[in-house]
């Protein structure tokens, strides 16, 4: 616990993400959900002299779909960093996503029987 | 699907998979949310982490929470390929109240919520089932239980946490895959009687 004015006790996991994403804020949730499917661009060009998470991201990412929470898991990195790694192969045109799920306000039943379906021949 | 007989078990969502979808694994501490996680995954169940950001510290700060170091909340998931082109994310998410932030995340986008309880800790459930309701999350509970189902006990369990009469309450081992399915099947068909 900290005093107001004290200087904030940071977690060394948090400096390491501060280096990682070059001190910027991270992004906001909306634009890449936990289960927003991503894979990188085929013919894509890693920049040069990556970063090693730049490049741990470019290896796992070529490969296939996966959702922003696996690429984060896979690269033990936080969600939020991961995020921002993601949206950089975004802006620089490197990225593909499947559209994203619609809020919960508007859970289609059309999604609701396919996955009661689905579970009912997986499991049933 | 055409992939099952791939040589290495890939790590990856089938090329044809246009949709994902979410749903909840909620309860107190211990409960078993990354077991029934880890006993309906294909994937082995992979854990990120959720960092409260300083924005967020502070408004702990003014609703009087002392802490204003940043947390990390550690998430569990897990991945089921329910059609060719669909898959399912299930998200185990701790039920502390001062996990608002990360609550606002993982409900973003969320179908519903399975509940478990474990029947010995009751007390422990309410705040988790403030969290849920506050998010406007539908759920079924799930009696995370070694016991038999009986009417005796889920009389007296829906009375203790208070659960309007159409809230399915259903007994689960979440160490056993049938018994953990059926229990995400009954909160699919809750959603769907609530679904427009």
């Amino acid at each position: 616990m900290t005093a107001p004015g004290e200087e904030q006790q940071v977690s060394s996991g948090f400096v390491r993400s501060y280096v990682i994403t070059g001190g910027r804020g991270l992004p906001d949730a909306e634009d890449l959900s936990l289960v927003t499917l991503v894979t990188l661009a085929p013919e894509s060009q890693p920049p040069p002299n990556p970063s090693p998470e730049v490049r741990a991201i470019w290896e796992l990412c070529s490969g296939g779909y996966l959702s922003v929470a696996e690429v984060a898991g896979h690269l033990g990195l936080p969600v939020g960093v991961a995020r921002l790694l993601l949206q950089d192969l975004h802006q620089q045109g490197h990225l593909l996503r499947r559209k994203a799920p619609p809020p919960a306000q508007l859970v289609d039943r059309k999604i609701l029987e396919e996955v009661l379906h689905g579970l009912q021949v997986r499991f049933g | 699907m055409d992939s099952k007989s791939g040589s290495a078990e890939s790590i990856y969502v089938p090329e044809a998979v246009q949709r994902a979808a979410k749903i909840l694994v909620v309860g107190h501490f211990a409960v078993g949310k990354t077991t029934l996680i880890g006993t309906l995954s294909e994937i082995t169940p992979l854990r990120t982490e959720e960092r409260m950001t300083q924005a967020a510290a502070q408004v702990d700060d003014l609703r009087g929470a002392p802490d204003k170091k940043t947390t990390t909340v550690a998430l569990d998931f897990g991945r089921l390929t329910l059609s060719d082109e669909l898959v399912l994310y299930l998200f185990g998410t701790p039920g502390q109240q001062r996990f608002v932030e990360l609550w606002e995340d993982m409900a973003r986008g969320s179908l519903g919520a399975l509940l478990l309880v474990d029947p010995a800790r009751l007390a422990d459930t309410f705040p988790v089932i403030d969290l849920v309701e506050t998010y406007g999350l539908e759920y079924a509970v799930a009696v995370n239980s070694f016991d038999p189902h009986s009417q005796h006990a889920e009389d007296e369990l829906r009375e203790a946490l208070d659960l309007l009469p159409d809230t399915p309450v259903v007994f689960c081992d979440a160490r056993d895959q049938k018994s953990s399915a059926h229990a995400l099947i009954t909160l699919v068909r809750h959603l769907l009687t609530h679904a427009t």
